[in-house]
């Protein structure tokens, strides 16, 4: 499985919550791919999940995957409880 | 003794190849099994070639931008730009700028350690701009070797964390809460924005009791943010050259198409740059996190400045947009004034610009968001004609760094080597 998390540079923030994301998928005990990118290059790169914040993920229409879109980059428990309600949406967890 | 000076000259010497180590360095640090180690090093070496072919795209595209702005208005117009210095200083100083960055990063990591300043600044691309700017700046100053690597070290790693500390005070009144810290440099402008908020605006008539449109927020798409700027710049620059002085650089192709496609070119390297960024960091940055959360107790990550556009998205859009009224207002003056032209880019303004807005809200509401966003917007187009003069031979490239901790440093430290060396 693949998740990828976006941001308008594909940077710094994606990066950051890239970090955060791949600390909690290893906590719930999934197994998968965790990489970040830019607005343009999501798209194009497909994945299972995307997560981003409001402001981007409200750009990401017309994707193939679930959509994780999150109030703050740095809410860590906010970030968990999204991710859980997905993966059991997809019947992963 | 042929084995060291093979490791010296031919290895050592090779900026792709040190970059390459620091992160195999950082990988060995977390215990990442050896498939691991490996690829995160190729990824980082050939992110580093990654960075070095986009700039061939940047500086033709650029080479055609100067020609037709002086021909057509008979002025020297500059588009700030970090990537685009960035990847033309990182062919002369790639080695200065590997080495300062690694120890830089240490050196963040000793002083958050044994200071109250907790701050560990995470945003990488800046950490790897700044080192590269430090890099040309001492080595213009005359600097070589061991010296420079020592010096530019201990600046990156102090400017790393005294500029999270200057803003933290508005962070607070951001986010509302004291553990997260802000780590981009544009913190200068931020922190004139939140002052000017403060002196003219009204804390209580926050901007986010507005409605704006939705239809900007294209903009966060980086390229397509560049693309679309730089076609209006082209276009306009093109006009104005003409078309027969156009056709006859661009080799007989129709001038606005020609003019079309070198913006998106310039986009396109831009693009390719970040790619390259982009993979560098991605095994470098969690590899000092991680070390840092071991050594440093109670350490503030210090983040990118997106960190605060969710805490007021009006501000983000009004932000940008005073901020980019004072780049063109800034542009028309620096004509008036026979100075450099600086072209008001649009991803400085709109990242940068937007951070102000934020800040000028939390300290002085819509009227703080507008004025402190104008001021910023104003500090980023002189900051970076100041800072040309410093950067040596870089300062020719018709591009130079837009955010402004970039020229305060630069041309602070541009300064006080020249003291010494006259």
């Amino acid at each position: 499985m693949k998740i990828l998390v976006v941001c308008g540079s594909g940077l710094g923030s994606s990066l950051m919550m890239e970090m955060s994301i791949k600390k909690i998928i290893k906590e719930l005990g999934i197994d998968a791919q965790v990489s970040h990118t830019d607005l343009g290059s999501a798209k194009g790169e497909g994945a299972d999940i995307f997560v981003g914040t409001r402001d981007i993920t409200n750009q990401l229409n017309d994707v193939n995957g679930e959509v994780i879109s999150l109030k703050s980059m740095i809410d860590k428990k906010h970030m968990k409880e999204q991710l859980e309600s997905t993966l059991k949406k997809m019947g992963l967890l | 003794m042929n084995f060291f000076k093979f490791l010296m000259y031919d290895v050592l010497s090779v900026p792709a190849v040190l970059v390459g180590l620091v992160a195999l360095i950082g990988l060995l640090a977390q215990k990442k099994s050896s498939t691991d180690c490996l690829k995160g090093t190729i990824k980082t070496i050939m992110g580093f070639i990654i960075l070095g072919a986009g700039a061939g795209v940047v500086v033709g595209s650029l080479g055609h931008f100067a020609n037709m702005f002086q021909h057509g208005f008979g002025i020297n117009g500059i588009v700030p730009n970090n990537e685009a210095i960035v990847s033309i200083a990182q062919k002369t100083f790639g080695k200065e700028m590997a080495l300062i960055m690694f120890f830089g990063m240490i050196v963040n990591i000793i002083i958050a350690r044994f200071t109250k300043w907790k701050y560990i600044f995470l945003t990488g691309h800046h950490t790897l701009y700044m080192g590269i700017m430090i890099a040309a700046i001492l080595a213009a100053g005359g600097m070589t070797g061991v010296s420079l690597v020592a010096v530019g070290s201990i600046i990156l790693g102090l400017v790393m964390v005294v500029f999270p500390a200057m803003a933290q005070k508005f962070m607070v009144e951001i986010t509302g809460v004291e553990d997260v810290a802000f780590g981009h440099f544009g913190t200068v402008g931020y922190v004139l924005a939140g002052y000017v908020g403060k002196w003219f605006g009204n804390k209580e008539e926050s901007t986010e009791e507005m409605t704006l449109p939705n239809s900007l927020s294209f903009l966060r798409d980086t390229p397509v943010a560049i693309a679309t700027t730089m076609a209006l710049i082209f276009l306009i620059s093109s006009i104005v050259a003409g078309k027969s002085y156009v056709e006859e650089i661009s080799g007989g192709q129709h001038f606005i198409v020609f003019a079309l496609i070198q913006a998106i070119t310039f986009a396109g390297g831009v693009f390719v740059i970040l790619q390259g960024v982009r993979m560098i960091l991605a095994e470098i940055i969690p590899a000092f996190k991680g070390i840092a959360e071991k050594l440093v107790p109670d350490a503030k990550p210090a983040l990118d400045c997106p960190v605060v556009f969710p805490y007021a998205p009006t501000a983000v859009l009004i932000g940008f947009l005073s901020s980019f009224a004072a780049g063109i207002v800034g542009m028309f003056l620096c004509m008036a004034f026979n100075l450099p032209v600086i072209i008001p880019g649009v991803v400085p303004h709109f990242f940068c610009g937007a951070t102000a807005g934020v800040f000028g809200n939390a300290t002085g509401g819509k009227r703080g968001a507008i004025i402190g966003a104008f001021a910023h917007g104003l500090l980023i187009t002189i900051l970076p004609i100041l800072l040309m003069p410093v950067l040596g031979d870089l300062g020719y490239a018709n591009t130079t760094f837009s955010d402004t901790d970039f020229g305060v440093v630069g041309i602070l430290l541009g300064n006080v080597l020249r003291l010494f060396v006259h």
